[in-house]
């Protein structure tokens, strides 16, 4: 892990020097199409339908980016890309913007030399253990058995936790999420650990989702977001006031539905500026006026790309939690367009 | 004495032999309860197969084949089969096969990879069995450009040129006296050809829809990367194992060094070279095609253990054969070509077999560098909510294609040996 660190440190830094100043936003009108790196496979984030269109959580933010640039949500090409090879992916241009449920540290940021535009999912480490295991808190875990991806941060947390609290408890290193299920599955541990979004998705795999309880405890701080590389603002930008653009749209009530309607002109004067119908946001951002519309109705608002994918009601069933707006009671807040 | 001793003057008629020899009674005394610990070893493993098939049959058989997500899989097989049974959801295969087989590939152009695989058959016959007419050889050589411009597409006349380029080459230096002079003609042919070929483009359109390697996966992607790994690590792999044999320095030096480096690295190091660093030290804005990069790292993975195979059977040769070749004044080439690789390839058959089952079994480590072969998409397609959670069925399927190609390769290697024994006699 330890080489791997340093290897995409080498390969950012060589890339900062080299490559620093290439206006993203010009190679990707050259190309045409936005090149987006996602996770291979994720439950309710990112995976391929069976006519291998991608779609997700974290897809829904590159169609929204495709469409500012674009104005076609299907203009961006996906590279699916593991936990080891997102980074230099990032730092080789490979890709234009990462959106793979990265959690936002400050060595990724600083010393991998990244620019993370904002937080799409709070999320944080849990534990989930069956319930005829008559357990109700994690402080209760002491000597319990923990099925835990290796090479992850979830790892250290755990390591953390456990040690802080005084507890002693015994690891059963895994390497995939399959692979963890089905040994939690067959009382092969008496606990999972992963993040709870993991552990929810998991949970609505079983056949009786009932007798799993997912327990109280968040043991981490865990802000995923979409990242693009250090040294391009104009580009780093652009993402990170489309990720404002969805949230804004949440909260100013503008919908996939109604934001065409609404360009043409409202009572509010900071969905005006956002949709274009007021000022010059387009212009000072280097996109076309309406490119906010398009990101809205590309896979909708905020709100709705969240119930879509991973909301109550589909199979993951994810409360807002953390996740609602902040008028709501959530985390999720944009500055204002203004 | 008078002739008290019997003598029989004719030959009893043949009896057929008793019962407990003959029949299925009498293979199974012989083979199945021959001793006491064969019996024994006998009654264990029948159990055994009992065991798993009744744990295993019930669940291969009681499944669904038509549903359209795992919960819905489960209503049904517990409708049909009652509460509590555990059946396998065969849906999923029916649903995603194509995926699992051709990746993302247009669906309409599924006809290219499948016409692409039907012409490598075609192309390897000649090679892999004598009794082919020996004309068919050409095909084969030009098979590898055919395949790659059906599988990738864009204008033909890359490929084209390229292909014209080598026939050029060829058919210039049988004028040429000298073997140096001979390629250089051919390296000079293929150049000129390849640079033409930009302006037959212009000229005169000629293609089929390009497709982007990152639409290809699933077993497409493994027998691509398989098959091409095979393919140029034998000749390599001999070229290694010769100028490690070879008496002149420079050349076992490099030969020694990149076969004791390649060896001494993981595969897995070296995919993580070509995903990640590799296109670090190009220039950027150049883009060197990732399946490129992956087949060119597993050949020489593959190249540098089968060189060290092919030594192992030219070690093996007696001293006399060597010495027999010099005594028949051949050169170098020559000797090599008809007395010592013909011999050392025989001995090496079943190394080499099962390096290459080995490599293409190696091609499921591109999942780890984000390439969605196989087990890379298995992972994509539980990812879909409606599918999270399946794992047998999935990796069952994937078991049986990978057995059934390397099935076929062993098999192979087996008819081979049987043939060159004989023909040996």
């Amino acid at each position: 892990m330890k080489r791997l660190y340093l290897l995409a440190a080498a390969a950012a830094l060589g890339l900062s020097t080299g490559g620093a100043g290439a206006a993203t936003l010009d190679d990707v009108m050259a190309k045409g199409h936005l090149q987006c790196g996602v996770n291979t496979g994720l439950v309710g984030f990112a995976a391929p339908d069976e006519n291998g269109v991608w779609e997700g959580f974290d897809v829904a933010y590159c169609r929204a980016l495709a469409a500012a640039i674009f104005g076609d949500p299907m203009a961006v090409k996906f590279t699916p890309v593991t936990g080891k090879t997102r980074f230099t992916a990032l730092a080789s241009g490979e890709i234009d913007v990462l959106s793979r449920n990265t959690t936002w540290t400050f060595s990724r940021d600083v010393d991998l030399k990244q620019t993370f535009v904002g937080i799409n999912y709070y999320d944080g480490q849990g534990f989930m253990a069956k319930k005829s295991l008559g357990v109700g808190s994690a402080t209760e875990l002491n000597g319990a058995s923990v099925c835990i991806q290796t090479g992850t941060t979830t790892e250290l947390n755990l390591a953390d936790y456990f040690r802080s609290n005084g507890m002693e408890y015994d690891p059963i290193p895994i390497e995939t999420n399959a692979e963890a299920k089905e040994l939690f599955f067959a009382d092969a541990c008496d606990v999972y650990t992963t993040d709870r979004s993991g552990l929810a998705a998991t949970r609505a795999s079983h056949e009786d989702p009932d007798s799993l309880v997912v327990l109280p405890e968040i043991i981490s701080k865990e802000p995923l977001g979409p990242l693009v590389s250090h040294g391009d603002d104009q580009w780093a930008d652009i993402a990170r006031w489309v990720l404002n653009a969805l949230i804004s749209a949440e909260e100013l009530g503008v919908t996939a539905d109604n934001a065409m309607e609404m360009a043409a002109g409202t009572n509010n004067p900071e969905i005006n500026r956002m949709l274009g119908s007021e000022g010059n946001f387009g212009e000072m951002i280097g996109l076309s006026a309406d490119w906010a519309v398009h990101a809205i109705m590309a896979r909708g608002n905020y709100a709705e790309i969240f119930e879509r994918n991973i909301g109550v009601n589909t199979p993951i069933g994810l409360e807002r939690g953390a996740n609602a707006i902040w008028s709501d009671g959530g985390l999720v807040y944009s500055p204002p367009f203004r | 004495m008078d002739g008290t001793t019997f003598v029989r003057k004719e030959i009893l008629a043949a009896q057929s032999p008793p019962t407990s020899e003959i029949g299925i009674g009498g293979w199974a005394r012989e083979n199945l309860f021959g001793s006491v610990f064969n019996s024994v070893m006998t009654v264990l493993s029948a159990t055994a197969v009992v065991l798993f098939l009744a744990e295993s049959l019930p669940w291969i058989l009681q499944s669904s084949w038509t549903a359209n997500s795992l919960s819905e899989c489960r209503e049904r097989i517990s409708d049909r089969y009652g509460e509590g049974v555990h059946g396998a959801c065969w849906s999923v295969i029916r649903e995603r096969y194509l995926q699992m087989l051709f990746g993302f590939y247009p669906s309409e152009l599924y006809w290219r990879p499948i016409l692409t695989f039907v012409l490598l058959l075609g192309a390897l016959s000649p090679v892999l069995f004598p009794s082919i007419p020996r004309i068919l050889l050409v095909f084969s050589a030009v098979y590898p450009f055919v395949g790659y411009w059906l599988l990738w597409g864009g204008s033909i006349w890359g490929p084209f040129s390229i292909v014209a380029g080598f026939a050029i080459g060829i058919f210039a230096g049988q004028h040429v006296k000298y073997r140096i002079a001979m390629i250089a003609v051919l390296i000079l042919s293929v150049y000129l050809c390849f640079r033409i070929s930009g302006y037959l483009q212009t000229a005169a359109p000629v293609g089929i829809e390009p497709i982007e390697s990152a639409q290809m996966g699933g077993f497409l992607l493994s027998v691509t990367i398989g098959t091409t790994g095979i393919v140029l690590s034998l000749p390599i792999g001999i070229l290694l194992a010769l100028g490690r044999t070879s008496d002149l320095l420079i050349v076992k030096a490099i030969c020694v060094g990149f076969i004791e480096f390649i060896r001494g690295v993981p595969l897995i190091t070296l995919l993580f070279v070509a995903s990640t660093l590799l296109n670090l030290f190009m220039p950027p804005g150049t883009n060197f095609d990732l399946i490129l990069r992956v087949v060119i790292m597993v050949t020489l993975f593959a190249s540098a253990y089968m060189a060290e195979v092919i030594r192992g059977g030219l070690a093996a040769l007696p001293r006399g054969q060597y010495e027999a070749a010099d005594a028949l004044g051949l050169d170098y080439w020559k000797s090599i070509r008809l007395v010592i690789l013909p011999q050392a390839l025989k001995i090496s058959i079943p190394g080499i077999v099962s390096t290459f089952i080995g490599l293409f079994k190696d091609t499921t480590l591109v999942s780890i560098i984000g390439l969605l072969d196989p087990l890379g998409l298995s992972t994509s397609i539980r990812a879909d909510s409606d599918w999270n959670g399946i794992v047998w069925e999935l990796y069952g399927f994937v078991a049986l294609m990978f057995f059934i190609f390397c099935f076929a390769m062993s098999r192979y290697s087996m008819y081979l040996e049987r043939k060159l024994e004989i023909s040996n006699h």
